[in-house]
Parts: structure tokens; sequence; C-alpha cells
């Protein structure tokens, strides 16, 4: 039993153990746990879905690559942040867009988004919030035709979202092509009366390749929480103060009065639960103290409602989410913390 | 269980890694042959060396008289031949001069003792005399001299007494043995310190993760003694002075502030053992209860270590290493030092000796980049933002982070446990407040002149 004298030994400050979890691993269980939901928009929309994720998830990775070259950096693919860009763009795009979207928007959200400001963890906005955005303002046509779910008709049909927005927008009288014309001929809120709020959660439903099931996205980021990957605080608050909006406001829409709203079908429709529990919570663009993340949270909320209650579009999530990424930096600024007991050091400080 | 008290939202929940040797009883290590004896093992002034190369000491005899204000004695720990006197680094990785002792003669401290000092009779002033003189420091980690600051605190008057049986760094188990094991030591402990203060309040906080502990103490406290059990939430870093105290009081302490400032007075469950040790049967600290763990020992036991052991002695003594080890460890894993060579004696403050293994130990990055995760912040229980304070000290706003509460950390770790992008931030506060200090006693000189 002699120890080993030649034995070299470590010095480190303390602490000497530490937590498991990293960034990469991180990044890649996020991956890991959105593609249940991935694979159900692939089975509900056929191929074109699948062309469209592989192809965005592709082309923010080649972006990184070329970019890190071009900046004399280090390429680190390996950490996973541009395939997680290029899987959330992909996953918040429409079933039917042309490849050329999904492609142009990931070099867009990974060159001018994150590596244009420093790459991971310096970037001022969520790149595949930014992406979409930079589609949805780019081919506002093209990015509202949705598919029914499960069809291989090859008709498009009318999201509940947006099938509720276009036919208050024309009176109910809105003649679409396809499948739309049967839903739209009806009032808004007849429409809004014959939602099926479980088809809606397990993913019956038209919308982006990996919002449609909420089921799944909702298992998913119940094991985020448990792993501590994301915190509640921002889906808390982002959900919550969205449902409050939709309870007071939503009904002035349809001509009722206030406090009729119906706050389960803005919860269930949209990329909201996606929204809420994979992109508002990104890190790198949330504030770093929990009050100010449920600042960021109600925020976000807030912004997406009024989007979808006044606003020309139906979704507004990823306009919510980034207009409030924009904000962080503010919020971080003045909403702080402050150690334990620091008034009186401040009265100490004021006597030196 | 699930209301259980602790000190608020923050903090972390690592792996506590105490099974199984939290079930296995503490054992007597061998008496080391050469006791290497470091003549600051204390914060504050280093003792005054009193023997000489070729003297002849007893156990227990003082070898090295406190010197100045803050400063501790130290005894000899086995009896024997005073070989020399050298300078080597301690575990703290500061330097001391080291009194080499080789083993030799009788051992009169050692063995059961007969005749039992009558402390009730004593003074009050009798029992802290007697506990200053004992050399007895803290045991918990930061080796504060124990009389001083109990004479500190009947100074500053004491309305609580909160025995610190949280133990919250993983891997150690030795205050929690020690409380199963000398429970009645614990009490008579905490009864000779109430009677130099007086306090008004005595509890003892242990964590939830030490249930046979609380239940002793329960069935023990409650015929005989006025002393509230408190059983904690199992969170890190529980066992630190001031999370302690918002933990079984409430009571919110400025990290910069001590607290007995407050009233309070807060003591390890080891120093008290220590204490009824010294006032009751005359034995002045020469040996502690030190936890040997990690996955990198054989046989992780706790053991009762004469001062002054080499803890390559100790590791021996458990089996010695099963392979290859990353670090060995003195103290906790979270706050301990890292050792360079086995060569460094066991002292006061050692409350482990941890053989810690590549895939246990941290892997800070050198440039590991800051995500804004914010986990830092979550973890740290003094509410400072440990991620700005680095970015400041990096680009040398050491004003601005110590005007953000530099100053308050208490270095306990948690920062750099929870880090996902493995940021060494311990170090970096660390060289923070170091450069502060120095720039500030710069220009005070230069003030001065």
């Amino acid at each position: 039993m002699v120890v080993d004298h030649n034995e070299k030994l470590l010095i480190s400050v303390s602490p000497h153990i530490q937590n498991r979890e990293s960034t990469v691993s991180m990044i890649y269980i996020v991956i890991l746990f959105l593609l249940p939901a991935c694979i159900f928009g692939f089975i509900s929309f056929g191929f074109s879905a699948v062309a469209i994720v592989l192809l965005s998830i592709l082309f923010a990775v080649l972006t990184e690559i070329v970019c890190q070259l071009i900046m004399r950096r280090p390429v680190t693919i390996y950490d996973g942040s541009a395939i997680l860009t290029g899987l959330l763009l992909g996953m918040t795009m429409p079933p039917t867009v042309p490849l050329y979207i999904p492609i142009l928007s990931s070099i867009f959200a990974v060159a001018i988004v994150k590596q244009a400001f420093g790459g991971l963890g310096q970037n001022w906005a969520n790149p595949a919030v930014a992406g979409r955005v930079f589609a949805t303002l780019s081919w506002p046509e093209k990015m509202q035709i949705w598919l029914p779910p499960f069809s291989s008709d090859g008709l498009t049909a009318a999201t509940p979202l947006s099938a509720v927005q276009s036919s208050l927008l024309n009176g109910g009288n809105y003649g679409n092509e396809g499948a739309i014309q049967l839903l739209d001929t009806l009032p808004g809120d007849v429409l809004r009366s014959q939602v099926d709020y479980l088809r809606m959660f397990f993913g019956f439903k038209g919308g982006c390749i990996g919002e449609v099931s909420v089921f799944l996205l909702v298992l998913a980021a119940a094991f985020l929480l448990y792993r501590k990957i994301i915190t509640i605080d921002i889906p808390l608050s982002f959900l919550g103060s969205a449902a409050i909006m939709a309870w007071i406001f939503e009904g002035t829409r349809f001509g009722g009065a206030l406090f009729t709203g119906d706050p389960l079908f803005h919860l269930l429709s949209g990329g909201m639960i996606l929204g809420a529990f994979f992109m508002a919570t990104d890190v790198v663009t949330t504030p770093l103290t929990t009050k100010g993340r449920v600042i960021f949270g109600v925020g976000c909320g807030a912004i997406t409602m009024l989007i979808r209650i006044w606003g020309n579009c139906a979704e507004g999530v990823g306009l919510a989410i980034l207009f409030m990424n924009m904000l962080t930096p503010a919020i971080d600024r003045y909403v702080r913390n402050y150690p334990v007991g620091w008034h009186k050091k401040k009265e100490k400080l004021d006597e030196n | 269980m699930f209301l259980a008290k602790t000190f608020g939202m923050r903090g972390i929940c690592p792996d506590d890694k105490k099974n199984p040797i939290n079930k296995k009883n503490i054992e007597s290590a061998d008496i080391p042959n050469v006791a290497y004896i470091p003549v600051c093992q204390h914060y504050g002034t280093p003792a005054k060396i009193i023997v000489k190369p070729g003297d002849v000491v007893e156990e227990g005899q003082l070898i090295a008289v406190a010197d100045g204000e803050i400063s501790a004695n130290v005894h000899a720990s086995i009896p024997g031949v005073v070989q020399g006197i050298k300078e080597v680094y301690i575990g703290n990785g500061k330097k001391s001069d080291v009194i080499v002792i080789e083993l030799g003669g009788t051992f009169s401290k050692s063995g059961r003792i007969i005749q039992l000092n009558d402390w009730l009779s004593m003074s009050k002033e009798d029992l802290l005399e007697k506990i200053i003189q004992s050399g007895i420091v803290g045991h918990g980690g930061d080796a504060f001299p124990e009389g001083k600051k109990l004479e500190y605190a009947l100074k500053n008057g004491t309305s609580t007494l909160i025995v610190n049986g949280a133990e919250s760094e993983p891997y150690l188990t030795s205050d929690h043995r020690l409380l199963v094991e000398k429970t009645e030591g614990v009490l008579i402990g905490t009864q000779i310190v109430n009677k130099i203060l007086e306090a008004k309040n005595v509890y003892i906080a242990v964590e939830n993760n030490k249930r046979d502990a609380i239940r002793r103490l329960k069935i023990l406290s409650a015929n005989r003694y006025s002393y509230k059990t408190v059983g904690l939430k199992v969170k890190y870093p529980q066992g630190n002075e001031h999370q302690l105290v918002k933990a079984v009081t409430g009571k919110i302490i400025p990290g910069n502030e001590k607290v007995q400032d407050h009233g309070i007075t807060v003591i390890n469950v080891a120093t008290l053992i220590a204490i009824k040790n010294a006032v009751i049967n005359d034995k002045p600290m020469i040996e502690r209860v030190v936890t040997v763990s990690g996955a990198g020992i054989a046989h992780p036991k706790n053991l009762i270590v004469r001062i002054g052991t080499p803890i390559r002695d100790v590791i021996e003594e458990c089996g010695g290493f099963t392979g290859k080890i990353a670090k060995v460890v003195i103290g906790g894993p979270m706050r301990g030092y890292a050792q360079k060579d086995l060569e460094t004696p066991v002292t006061k403050d050692v409350s482990g000796i941890l053989c810690i293994t590549h895939e246990e130990s941290s892997h800070f990055k050198k440039n590991g980049i800051c995500i804004n995760c914010g986990k830092c912040v979550s973890a740290c229980a003094e509410g400072l933002m440990p991620s700005l304070l680095v970015k400041y000290i990096s680009y040398k706003h050491y004003k601005l982070a110590y005007e953000n509460g530099l100053d308050n950390c208490k270095e306990c770790g948690a920062c750099a446990w929870v880090c996902p992008a493995k940021i060494p931030l311990v170090q970096q506060i660390q060289f923070g407040k170091n450069f502060y200090r120095n720039q500030r006693k710069v220009s005070a000189e230069n003030s001065g002149n």
C-alpha cells in the first residue's frame, strides 16, 4: 500500500468538483428533445417539411464554418449551436415554403445575427427568431400558405389562428383558394367556437412544422425544466401574461365585452408553446436576473397578444421575442440583484 | 421535509456523495513517526516558537505561544524530540515554520481520563482562559482562534448561539459522525460555551441528510437541555455563517459584516468537542477528525488524526490510491485547497483529505465564453452577480466590482460549480479582491505621505 510518488497532481482554485452540464451538452440536449416534435411535423406534413428542416440546418452549419474561416477564428461547429439555430428555424417554417426561403433565412440568422456580433454568447437576438422574422417580412405571401395535417392531396388549408384572422379581416366572406373557403365563410367567433382543443393539443392542425404538436413540446419542456437546462420564470410569465391578455381583450375582436376571451385557444395555437419554452428561454438573449426574466416574459406575452388581437398578422410570437431580445441589455442595466443587506452597506460607503 | 428551513431560493444542490462513510464509525489513525507541526495553522499572526532542536517535549506540551492580538497556541501532538525547524508550504498554500518532532517518550494526554475537571464550578473567565490556552481554532475551515472569537462575542453580547452541524460541503462526513457518536460531547460543549456567552436562544442546525443525528440530538436534548434542533434543507452553501443565520433565524446580515456584531455566534460541532476536551479533560488541540474520501481512495473513512501527520501517511492508512488521481484536496471540495505534493501536514483546519479523480474534478476552460445564462446569478447566496463582477475585473474596473459587492463574496464556489461555460469565476474574483486591496493600500500610503 505505497502511495505512488511520481504521481503528478493538478493544482487549481476551488471548487474542485463541478456540475456536469456544459454549454455544449445543454445545446445537444435541447436539440434531442426538440426532435420528437419535429418528427411529428415530418409525419404530418410529408417530405417537403423534411427538406426544409434539413436544408436550414445544413446551411446554418455551412454559414458558421464559412464565417469563422473568413474571420480566422477557430471553427466551433462541434458546439451544436448552429445546428440548434437551423433546427429551430426549420421548425418555424410553414411546410410549403419554397426551399430558398429557409436557406436564405439560415444564412441571415447565422451570418448577420450571430457571427457578425461575435458568435456564440454575443448575439443580440435569438438567431432562429431573427431568421424567422426575416422570412416573414421578406416573403409575407409565401410564409402564409399552410397544409392540413396528415393529408397528401396537396390542398392548402388555414391554421386555426389564420382562419380566425382572415375571416375577421374580410368580414367572413373571404374567398381563398381550396379548403380555406369552407372554413372562412363563417364569422370569426363562430369559427372559434368550433375549435377542438384536444385535436389542437395533440397537433392535428395546420401550422409550422415544429409548432403543431403542443403535447410533445410540453413533454420535452418538462424534461428540460427537470434537468434545469431552462428555467420556469420566462415560460410561465410569457404564457401567463398572454393568457391574461387574451382573456381580457380577445372578446372585443368579435364585438363582445371585456373578459370574454378564450386564453386556451391562444396558448394552443401558433408558435406560443414552441416560442415560450424553446425560443424565449435562449439564455444568451435573456436577462440575467429572475426579476429581469419575468419582465422579459411578461413583455413577450403582452406583445404577442397585442399583435394577435390588434395587428395585421395572425402570429406575433416571433416579433415579440425579437423585440424583447433587443430590450434585454436595457433590462439588465436597470434590473439588478443587489447583495444581501445592500442598503446598510451603501450607508457605510457614504460615510467613508 | 418539503418546507424545511433554508436560506432562500438561491444556492446549489450538488450530489452530496456522503455515502457510505456517513454510516461508518470514526477510527483512530496511527500515530505518526515524525510530526510536522506548523506554527501558523490559524487565521492571524504565526505563534512564536519556544522550543529548540534537541528539546524533549511531552505530548500536549506548549511549543509555540500565541503572538499578537489574533493568534493561537500550538502544542506538541506527539511526545518526542524536536529535530529541527523547517519552512514548508502548508495546506492553504502559505509558507509556515514547522516544528519537526520525532516520536519517543510517554503519552500523557491520551487514554481514558479518570479525573475530570469540574467545569460547572469554574467561572466564565476561567473557562475562556482555558479555551484560549488550549489553542483551539474553528474547525469549519476559517481557522479563526476560537478563544478570541468567544472573547469578542462575550464583549459584544450574544443573544443567539447556533451550533453549526450543517456540513453542506459534499464528501465531508466528520461533523455528521461526531453528531451521531459524540452527541453527549456536543451538548456538553454547547453547555460550556453557553455558560460563557449566556445566549437566550440556542439552536443546533443540522441538514436533513443527517436524520440519525437529528434523531439522537432530539432524544438527548429533550430531557436535559432547552436547545432547539433545527432540520435544514440540504443545500450548499448552508454551512456559511451568514447563510446559516438566515436559515435558522431568518435574520439577514450583509456579507461584509460579522455575524457577531449582530449578537449571533456560530460554532462548529467539531470545535465544541475540542472545547469539551480542553475544558474537562485538559487536552489541548492535538488531534482532529478528518474525512478521507473521494473516488480515488481505496477505503474512505473518518479518522482521528494527530496534528502534523503528513497527508501521505493518512492516505496510506486508507489503502492508498485506487488508480490515477487528478487532485489531492485539503478541506472540502468546494472551498478546499489542491495540494502539490503529499508531504503537507494535517493542520487544525483540515476537515477532509479528498483524492479526486479526473472524472470528478472540475475542468475549467481558460477562455470559456460567458453566454450570459445567469446561472451563477441565481446560485449566489450573497445575491451578487458573479458574471458581471468577473467582467468588471477582466476589464480592470476594480472599483466598479467593489461597488457591486465584491467584498461580500465568500468564495463559496457555487457560481463556478454551476457555470456551464466552465469559467473559473472564483479565481477571477480572488484576483480582483487582492488587486483591489493592494491598490487601496498603495493609494492610502501615497495619501499618507
